[in-house]
């Protein structure tokens, strides 16, 4: 069943308006479409970032959910923590509800400091869902690399300088790492797909296990865009194949988008002012190559584990 | 009225998995590290033996069992879990964070010694390093008193207005691993005594939303400090009312500090933990000799008993102040923490400070005699002086 506006509108949101995320920041409307994408009560757990410290500062809330904050690195053992506890007084009979689990990370949270604790959440089972917002660095203390950051972005830590064309290193495969995992629901998703996140958000909930999105969620600030570009830029991303829309379900790949023609790199690229300087600088234009050969290796690739995993 | 108990020969570790099998918490969240994989191990078992109706979560790191422990007890389940050295260390960021959460949370811990270098023998500098984290901190002697020690910190840890977590600590090996009598209270007394768990606030009642762990700046955090420190002062205020209640059906005294022989002495030792008892055996047979010597068993480190402990000191004549722990550049906390306490006596006494075991070195009842004797002959010295180490 899709999606449709005329019945969203209806819906109450569950992450109320008035919380201090920037003007254009796609990260709150990604948390209330995948609160409006479940009927069921949810309890949500939140790393330190963008989201956490700007949606609850004391006394104030924006959360009409149960939210807990713990630290920057464990929203996934927190989560556990509360799953666990759910479980148990369930079975005891002093919850009668069904209650489902989220939790949201920024990408530092997760690709970085936090990929332990989310690996060992998953390899135990629990049942819950995690969303990435990916919005490519730490964007909370000011626009550091993280290993989400992609190759040749200017960033507050491998700045652009004399010497350097920005980070260097290209970007971890988070999705992967988490679909390795074996009995896992995994899926990439753009804030700019917003019925194939919504669609991805209630696969994942209902999964029973453990539940993995990494939707990209464009920083309007750090990526040097306009506030109302977020939607375009993350569009750019998808149809480059810079960001690939799919899914594996216990090893199983399915891509849910194709794009017929797919755009060069460059267009997803040259609207942001955090590339701009490969356009203009010596080594600019090489860097764009090796990215652009990267992009391709990674979509062959897809390709060929969605037809190696085809179950017959 | 005084329940029946059963007479068992068990180590510290197991009197601590029996304390948490007749709790009977919600949810254990551990990751083993010597000296307490016999406590979870022991305690594992008793769950996969269907005694205890426990989740128990076994996590990848000490770091997500102390996350996990908070995510469970604010969902508004009775937590315990149980760790050691790096263990703890690695928890530290969490310490904390559950204390500041005022999640009322038990945690085991059998003493040893943090690295560097590597060392998985007792000393105290694993918990010492925790001891402004907000946590309530009990020292046991031996295995008897882990036990009564753990099901004392469930009820105080959950009294209204404390909501604060307890570390019960044990000295490694010394304690988690010898095999000693321990009385055990019937079940059902036990679970009797902490209660149903009634949670503050819980994640889980989805019908009343809270929000826990906001971004708290320079508007409120302040005062939200200020009320920590109030749980604290609160944990001190109802502690001998639980105790009583304790003693009720145990019959065996709790007091934030324990006097041995100390009344009449002139000369004393404050210690805490297993060397307690090594004190306590030198301060008999010294006392055969005439000599008047005593000790001041230290039982609840934090809150600080600072009262108590300036009332038991004043008007001795000397007193030796033995630390499992060093403070490099500063006085050993213990110590320290005395000292301080004894500013404001009518009589002080000439203090001494010891750093002794560090690293599993044995404590021997020499050791006790030299600082006693030293302290009756006047052989005073600057700064610290070090039992058993070459020099
Ligand atoms: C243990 C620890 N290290 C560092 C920090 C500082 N810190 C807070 S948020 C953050 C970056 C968050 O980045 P990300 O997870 O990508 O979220 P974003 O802010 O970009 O949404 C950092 C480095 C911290 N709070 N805790
Ligand atoms: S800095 Fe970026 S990610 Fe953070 S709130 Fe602003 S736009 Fe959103
Ligand atoms: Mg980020």
């Amino acid at each position: 069943m899709a999606f449709m506006l005329k019945d969203m509108v209806k819906k109450e949101w569950r992450l109320a308006s008035g919380h201090r995320l920037c003007p254009g920041c796609p990260a709150p409307t990604l948390v209330k479409l995948a609160l409006m994408a479940t009927d069921y009560d949810v309890v949500v757990a939140n790393a330190t970032g963008c989201l956490e410290v700007s949606t609850t500062i004391y006394p104030y809330s924006a959360w009409k959910v149960p939210w807990i904050h713990n630290a920057f690195e464990n929203a996934a053992a927190t989560i556990s923590g509360v799953e666990a506890a759910y479980k148990v007084l369930k079975r005891k009979g002093k919850i009668d509800r069904d209650i489902k689990f989220i939790a949201f990370g920024g990408d530092g949270g997760t690709y970085d400091i936090g990929i332990q604790a989310l690996s060992g959440a998953i390899e135990r089972g629990h049942d819950f869902l995690y969303i990435l917002y990916d919005n490519e660095g730490y964007m909370n203390t000011g626009n550091q690399r993280s290993g989400a950051t992609p190759t040749g972005a200017n960033t507050t830590t491998a700045p652009i300088g004399k010497v350097s064309l920005g980070k260097l290193q290209v970007k971890k495969n988070i999705t992967e790492i988490i679909a390795g995992h074996g009995k896992v629901y995994v899926a990439q998703a753009s804030i700019s797909h917003w019925q194939d996140f919504m669609n991805k958000v209630k696969r994942g909930i209902e999964y029973e296990g453990p539940a993995f999105i990494n939707a990209l969620s464009p920083c309007v600030r750090f990526w040097r865009v306009r506030t109302d570009q977020a939607m375009e830029v993350a569009k750019l991303g998808v149809e480059t194949n810079y960001w690939p829309l799919y899914e594996v379900v216990d090893g199983v790949y399915k891509i849910n988008y194709k794009p017929r023609k797919p755009k060069p790199l460059e267009e997803f690229l040259k609207i942001q002012g955090r590339f701009s300087h490969l356009f203009k600088r010596e080594g600019g234009k090489a860097l764009i190559e090796e990215f652009q050969n990267e992009v391709n290796r990674r979509w062959e690739r897809l390709l060929k584990l969605e037809e190696a995993t085809k179950q017959v | 009225m005084i329940a029946e108990k059963t007479l068992v020969a068990i180590t510290g570790a197991m009197a601590s998995a029996h304390a948490m099998r007749q709790i009977n918490p919600d949810v254990v969240a551990a990751y083993p590290i010597t000296p307490q994989t016999p406590i979870m191990m022991n305690f594992t078992q008793f769950a996969a033996d269907g005694l205890v109706d426990t989740e128990v979560v076994t996590v990848e790191s000490e770091h997500s069992a102390m996350s996990a422990c908070v995510g469970a007890a604010a969902a508004g389940a009775r937590v315990m879990t149980a760790t050691a050295a790096n263990g703890l260390a690695l928890m530290h960021e969490i310490v904390y964070i559950a204390a500041s959460t005022r999640l009322p949370i038990v945690m085991s811990i059998a003493n040893r010694a943090l690295s560097g270098p590597i060392n998985i023998h007792c000393d105290h500098s694993d918990t010492m390093a925790e001891r402004d984290s907000g946590w309530i901190q009990i020292f046991c002697e031996n295995a008897q008193e882990v036990y009564e020690s753990t099901i004392l910190a469930m009820k105080w840890a959950e009294k209204e207005n404390v909501l604060l977590p307890v570390m019960v600590n044990q000295d490694g090996f010394i304690i988690s691993h010898a095999v000693e009598n321990v009385e055990l209270l019937p079940d059902d007394v036990v679970k009797e005594f902490v209660g149903e768990h009634i949670p503050h606030a819980p994640l889980l009642d989805v019908e009343h939303p809270v929000t826990y762990g906001p971004l708290d700046l320079y508007d409120y955090y302040f005062e939200h400090k200020r009320q920590q420190i109030e749980a604290m002062k609160e944990a001190e205020k109802v502690f001998p009312q639980i105790a009583a209640e304790l003693s009720e059906i145990t019959g065996n005294e709790y007091d934030f500090i324990e006097s041995y022989k100390l009344d009449d002495a002139e000369y004393a030792i404050v210690t805490l933990g297993s060397s307690a008892g090594t004190v306590k055996y030198v301060v008999d047979e010294m006392r055969g000799e005439g000599k008047k010597v005593g000790l001041l068993k230290i039982r609840v480190f934090r809150p600080f008993p600072v009262k108590r402990i300036a009332e038991a000191l004043d008007g001795k004549k000397a007193v030796a102040v033995l630390d499992r722990s060093a403070s490099f550049g500063a006085e050993a906390p213990i110590y320290s923490e005395v000292k301080s306490a004894l500013y404001t006596v009518k009589e002080r006494p000439i203090l001494q400070s010891y750093v002794y075991g560090l690293g599993g070195r044995d404590f021997t009842p020499e050791h006790a005699r030299t600082a006693f004797e030293r302290l009756i002959k006047g052989e005073f010295f600057e700064g610290e002086g070090y039992l058993g180490l070459r020099e």
